[in-house]
């Protein structure tokens, strides 16, 4: 009875959505507040019936309702009771219908918190915003419906794919959904203002807090299916550019482009065309994803729908709002004038090249993965791009922008002295050059990428610190590290984001160049070196774990005569789906990560064991976190908490903002 | 050594990986060899690297590489030879040729058009001061002396 409730909630949903898609926009054309008014009581049913709807479902997994056929498919009564519930987006239909709940959520946001939007803005935002619910609420109910029935309910579940059974995965999703599908605000926003035919200042200060939450929200996703990757896979990789992370590293690029372009617009009135047009891609981006995961046309791991119907549909939805937003951006982009005047060297073009920077980058992966379906279709060539390509044509721009970002962010707005700025680095330009050659000289016959992440890493993280230190005036130490505390969080939230950049950098970089590896067949306590490891294969056990059976090796790492740790990595076996899994045991240190993966009895005894010496692997993820606590920081910034309006800002020359 | 090899690839259980049984014990060679496996895809998997996987063929693949790694051939004629049997799908860098080299060319191209755009933006917003300081509102007007002053 509840799933038929659920159901029902779910195709209400659609009719309201239809209806605050259209009589807002009407409302708002004609300036009749009473239809403009429809879409905030409109868009708080479409999020709470659909939140109704999702929690049907859920319900489901929870109980093990098998007759249903979503459920009978992904779940077993085994599965501990978290894979249950992370069960219910662990599949096609259950993920699309939260992506749809959070479609409906982000437009129930814009009505909560947008009461400060002109009136005839947020119905024309909230109406866009409900276009994108009726695409998907329709996909959900025509092409992927979650709720149906089977007619001879089995006894027991197929179970979830044992790899998607990881507490990282199992938050993986909500936080990549809340990213892509955060993007449709700046979306409904962009489409909105075109409507209007203004954009301002203010515009941008309600834009930037949205585009702010969803790249938080990506950011954590992205770091979550990375962390994932490293320790589930078994052999520390962390990124792969298959085409699925690619779906989600493009909308990510784009967005962190927008979040720079709208501080040009917010402060200087100028850039106004270009951050509409990122608006769009960067939602464009999160379709572009959402259709090549949903089609598998480029198959992948991800890839758990294959059928070409809703790959059409979601290549119609995909075609409609990039297309039709792009041919309403050449219609009226052209009413977007820039006021804002500037000078060669000054903060503006800092932010144009990181822009440019960001957006090239963005379409070097794109073309990179649309390549083989371009190669085939166009050159009847089968071919595959992969990392060597990825990390040929990628990297120089992630290197070029580390270079320019501390210069470009102390420069003021309008008009610098370029000199003075690389005068004021000189000293962080020396050390970061330093630190560079320093590692440079101590490894032998590698590659130059250790040496210049750690240079690139000190060079951002420094220049953080040095911008941050620069504002606080010319008085005592004291007087302006007590100033320093007192700056505006967007203040704090850049420097974090940026030196968040230089770890992940340093970490990339440590991990890539100076990983070790040991490949052997161990014996029974009998200690092998890798490194300045000494590691004893101590026992080997078999247990029942849940839902499946382990094989778990017991592990003691030493160094120096002194006990490290003591690890357990583990191969299971889940007895529903026949499939192995290798859990490794990670000791995860400051300096480097420890990692041992156990493989197969061998036939002429002993197990076959890996082991791998990661440097600065977590500082990939700490950077990471801190880059999203950058945003958050920034995003509780005073500016946002009190109603938007321009905050007069006397003395430029010591707080030249943002 | 060949011989070794090819029996213990019949005698393999399911592959995981990199065995320990395939690592050739020349440490050049074998680097060489890791190097090889992340240019070639496994052709049954979903974009992982025959180092990566832990597919049966990709075992294979990765025996033949260190099989004609130990008879002395070059890199560029293993990865021919491979090619060879399986067609470029198998190479994760695609070639420098035909229609490929648009995939190489197009960020670059792109990075020269959006550089020289970005530039004639800028230079048209540092010359629009020299005329529309009449579009100032009054606020701006006082930034600007302000800023004109250090």
């Amino acid at each position: 009875m509840i799933i038929e409730l659920g159901h029902f909630a779910l195709i209400l949903a659609l009719a309201v959505a239809i209806v605050q898609a259209i009589i807002p926009l009407i409302g708002a054309h004609k300036r009749w507040p009473g239809w403009m008014a429809v879409a905030i009581p409109a868009a708080n049913a479409q999020f709470f019936l659909t939140a109704f709807a999702f929690g049907a479902l859920t319900y489901a997994f929870v109980t093990s309702d098998f007759s249903l056929r979503l459920v009978a498919q992904n779940s077993h009564t085994a599965k501990p009771m978290l894979y249950k519930v992370a069960g219910v987006w662990g599949n096609h239909e259950g993920s699309m219908l939260l992506w749809v709940l959070i479609v409906t959520l982000f437009g129930a946001c814009a009505a909560w918190f947008g009461t400060n939007l002109p009136p005839t803005l947020r119905a024309r935002v909230l109406a866009v915003q409900s276009s994108i619910g009726v695409a998907f609420l329709s996909f959900v109910l025509f092409t992927s419906n979650p709720f149906l029935r089977l007619q001879n309910p089995p006894f027991d579940g197929q179970g979830l794919n044992p790899l998607l059974q990881d507490p990282g995965l199992a938050f993986h999703p909500p936080f990549l959904y809340l990213g892509y599908v955060g993007l449709s605000m700046s979306f409904s926003f962009a489409v909105a203002a075109l409507i209007e035919g203004r954009v301002d200042a203010a515009w941008a200060r309600w834009v930037r807090p949205w585009t702010l939450a969803a790249w938080i929200f990506l950011t954590i996703g992205i770091a979550l299916g990375s962390w994932w990757a490293y320790y589930e896979l078994g052999w520390g990789g962390f990124w792969f550019w298959d085409s699925v992370e690619n779906a989600s590293f493009m909308p990510w690029l784009i967005a962190v482009a927008l979040l720079h372009s709208a501080i040009v617009v917010e402060k200087r009135e100028s850039l106004k065309s270009w951050t509409i047009l990122l608006a769009i891609l960067a939602f464009g981006f999160s379709l572009i994803g959402a259709f090549i995961v949903r089609s598998g046309i480029l198959t992948s791991v991800h890839a758990f729908a294959t059928d070409p119907e809703r790959g059409v549909y979601i290549l119609f939805i995909t075609a409609f709002f990039t297309g039709g937003s792009l041919i309403l951006f050449a219609i009226r982009a052209h009413a977007m004038e820039a006021k804002g005047v500037f000078s060669m060297a000054s903060r503006e073009t800092g932010l144009v090249l990181n822009n440019i920077l960001l957006a090239v980058a963005a379409f070097v992966v794109f073309i990179g993965t649309v390549w083989p379906l371009v190669a085939e279709l166009a050159f009847d060539r089968k071919l595959s791009v992969g990392a060597p390509f990825f990390n040929m044509a990628f990297t120089p721009f992630m290197v070029a922008l580390a270079v320019i970002m501390p210069i470009g962010a102390i420069l003021p707005w309008k008009r610098a002295r370029l000199k003075r700025a690389v005068k004021s680095m000189s000293g962080l330009m020396v050390l970061a050059l330093a630190a560079g050659l320093l590692v440079w000289s101590m490894q032998t016959g590698r590659t130059a990428l250790g040496p210049v992440g750690i240079a690139l890493g000190v060079w951002l993280v420094g220049g953080a610190a040095t911008d941050l230190w620069m504002r606080t005036g010319r008085s005592g130490f004291s007087a302006r590290m007590r100033r320093m505390f007192k700056l505006p969080r967007a203040d704090w939230g850049k420097a974090l984001a940026h030196s968040g950049f230089g770890i992940a950098i340093i970490g990339i970089a440590c991990l890539t160049a100076w990983s070790e590896e040991d490949i052997r067949v161990a014996q029974l306590n009998e200690p092998f070196t890798v490194g300045t490891l000494e590691i004893t294969l101590l026992n080997v056990n078999r247990l029942q774990g849940p839902n499946y059976i382990t094989t778990m090796g017991e592990m003691s790492v030493s160094e120096n005569g002194a006990l490290v740790t003591t690890l357990t990595p583990e191969k299971r076996v889940y007895p529903v789906q026949a499939m192995p899994t290798t859990e490794a045991a990670i000791h995860n240190g400051f300096l480097r990560d420890i990692y041992l993966v156990i493989g197969d009895p061998q036939d002429g005894g002993g197990w076959a064991v890996r082991t791998y010496i990661k440097p600065f692997a977590s500082w990939i993820w700490a950077g990471c976190i801190i880059m999203a606590l950058g945003g958050l920081t920034s995003l509780t910034d005073r500016r946002y908490r009190v109603a938007a309006g321009a905050r007069k800002q006397r003395n430029v020359a010591m707080a030249p903002a943002e | 050594m060949k011989h070794l090899i090819l029996i213990l690839a019949l005698l393999a259980s399911p592959a995981f990986a990199v065995q320990p049984d395939e690592v050739l014990s020349d440490p050049v060679l074998e680097a060489r060899a890791r190097g090889l496996g992340q240019e070639l895809r496994c052709v049954v998997c979903q974009g992982e690297n025959i180092d990566e996987s832990n597919a049966g063929i990709a075992r294979d693949l990765r025996l033949l590489v260190r099989e004609r790694l130990v008879a002395g051939e070059s890199d560029q004629e293993i990865l021919d030879f491979v090619v060879g049997r399986y067609g470029e799908y198998v190479l994760m860098r695609p070639t420098w040729a035909g229609a490929n080299i648009i995939l190489y060319i197009a960020g670059p191209i792109l990075l020269f058009f959006a550089l020289f755009a970005g530039f004639f933006y800028l230079r048209r917003r540092g010359m629009a001061q020299n005329v529309a300081g009449a579009d100032l509102s009054k606020e701006e007007e006082a930034r600007l002396v302000e800023i004109l002053k250090d």
